[in-house]
């Protein structure tokens, strides 16, 4: 398969474009695996691509349902940051970060990871010193954030009102500057092409509709294109691994299914060079290389499985985009959709063998899905590997809940709709 | 989204506040019974399609409502008062009126 590069570019342009290939096959699935992963979105892909980088283990599917990468991984708002409180989320997200600055080069396919930074708004001097905290936590485990005053927040976005009179008056913020954003198809994309290379099958349009057992033992999936066994078979379908977990057998788990909107607007000239967040609501706002404002907010607020959002958000998060830049207001919003997020009771994501002997288990991203998408896989893909969870995905039992060991950064409790 | 509640008629859903599964069922305050508990904090059902429901009309008449609504499609089958309904009755506030 053609290496991309500025040679293979220029040569191919100069042939007209004609002797491209795929970036993937499109297999039929075989009989048997070492490992099925089920769902082919961003944590799917990248668990394929460790197993076959990091384990050697290439006879291994990769299971879609739809067409890759047609869920979350290409609804998200493209956030990538590590500025989390807790300990055990910290170090998870920054080797997260540290994968991401290197991973255009490792998947030789350019994921246009651009490290703009991340601010977050602080709007009463409580809440500054709730960031300055959060700050201290981070540089204490090796992580960068540097408190911003608002002078200084009006030079990096003069867009932004930092008056007095703004309904919540700015008082500075947390910048992490290695954070940014990245292309969120091509991270999908780079990783199927890179498991592909490496012998993975990605089967698409291939649903999941029951598992094959021996006793309690996980030894395959029937799907709509007949049954496939495997030693191993390991979930990453984030939204639907309640339903996903009912054909295991599995009635309840703790995770909740919402819908979280996001929204694009027209394109505009650079305006905003960061990645914003507002701290008297839930709002980010971030601008694309296009131009466009990507933007979000809070979740709809109810079990759904609908990818689509309902109005009273779309209210509610136009309205605080105009708190915070009221030059806005005739801005026109191009496009909004909805992506279905598994909210965990804590906030906190499950990367666990088990619970089924044979099975292994990815979920409960809430909204953070994106960023986690390399630490995620290289982490599952160990825990895949060896039957054990590495250091930094230790934390992330399913069955922390019952053991009262809860990772629960925003400390909001089991209230999935609040984290 | 429209709710229609039992007491004030259909109202928008910005009115109403939502209290997630109805479908867990609280121990006796006095239970020592852990996995009871931690089913009843931590365990949700989350189907895809009718799910049954706690919502408050809190910006209404207050009441606490069970409702059976489609997660697919939002369509809403039944809408009736909680109280008297012990299971949901778990989520009034200790010595608040059902």
């Amino acid at each position: 398969m053609a290496e991309y590069s500025a040679f293979s570019l220029l040569k191919n342009a100069l042939t007209g474009n004609k002797d491209w290939k795929p970036a993937w096959r499109k297999p039929d699935p075989k009989a048997s695996y070492d490992v099925i992963v089920i769902g082919g979105g961003g944590h799917g892909l990248s668990t394929a691509y460790y197993l076959a980088k990091e384990h050697g283990i290439t006879n291994v599917a990769v299971l879609e349902k739809g067409w890759l990468g047609s869920g979350n991984v290409g609804r998200n708002t493209t956030a990538v940051r590590s500025n989390y409180l807790l300990p055990a989320n910290t170090r998870f997200y920054e080797h997260s970060m540290k994968l991401w600055e290197n991973l255009s080069h490792d998947l030789n396919y350019n994921v246009m990871f651009s490290q703009r930074g991340c601010l977050n708004l602080a709007h009463t001097p409580g809440q500054f010193d709730d960031l300055a905290r959060r700050g201290n936590a981070m540089r204490h485990l090796g992580v960068d954030a540097e408190l911003m005053t608002t002078a200084e927040i009006k030079r990096l976005v003069p867009a932004i009102d930092v008056s007095g009179s703004a309904r919540f008056p700015i008082v500075g913020g947390l910048m992490q500057r290695r954070a940014g954003t990245a292309r969120h198809d091509a991270v999908a994309w780079g990783y199927a092409r890179g498991a592909d290379r490496r012998g993975v099958d990605i089967v698409e349009n291939c649903e999941v509709t029951g598992f094959l057992r021996d006793g309690d033992r996980i030894t395959g999936v029937s799907t709509t294109r007949g049954e496939i066994r495997a030693k191993k078979v390991a979930l990453a379908v984030a939204g639907s691994t309640g339903r996903v977990m009912q054909l295991a057998g599995i009635d309840t788990m703790p995770i909740e299914s919402h819908v979280l909107q996001a929204f694009v607007s027209e394109s505009l000239k650079p305006i905003i060079d960061t990645i914003l967040t507002f701290g008297m609501g839930h709002f980010y706002i971030s601008q694309s290389d296009k131009g466009g404002l990507v933007y979000g907010g809070d979740l709809d607020g109810y079990n759904s499985y609908a990818q689509r959002g309902s109005l009273p958000i779309v209210d509610e998060v136009m309205s605080e985009m105009l708190a915070l830049f009221p030059g806005l207001a005739r801005v026109r919003m191009l496009r909004s959709w909805g992506g279905v997020c598994d909210m965990s009771m804590d906030g906190s994501p499950i990367i666990t063998t088990g619970p089924l002997p044979g099975m292994y288990l990815n979920c409960g991203w809430c909204y953070g899905g994106f960023k986690a998408t390399p630490a995620s896989g290289w982490c599952f893909a160990w825990t895949i590997a060896k039957d054990e969870p590495h250091e930094f995905n230790a934390p992330f039992t399913l069955d922390r809940f019952y053991r009262g060991l809860v990772v629960d950064d925003k400390g909001q409790g089991a209230t999935p709709r609040l984290h | 989204m429209l709710i229609t509640c039992p007491y004030c008629g259909p109202r928008d859903v910005i009115e109403f506040t939502y209290q997630g599964d109805g479908n867990r069922e609280r121990p006796q305050p006095a239970s020592q019974n852990l996995d009871a508990w931690n089913a009843y904090v931590y365990d949700r059902l989350n189907p895809a399609g009718d799910h049954n429901e706690i919502w408050q009309h809190s910006g209404g008449c207050r009441a606490h409502l069970r409702v059976v609504r489609n997660t697919l499609t939002h369509e809403i089958s039944s809408t009736a008062f909680a109280r008297g309904d012990h299971k949901s009755a778990a989520r009034h506030k200790a010595g608040g009126k059902s």
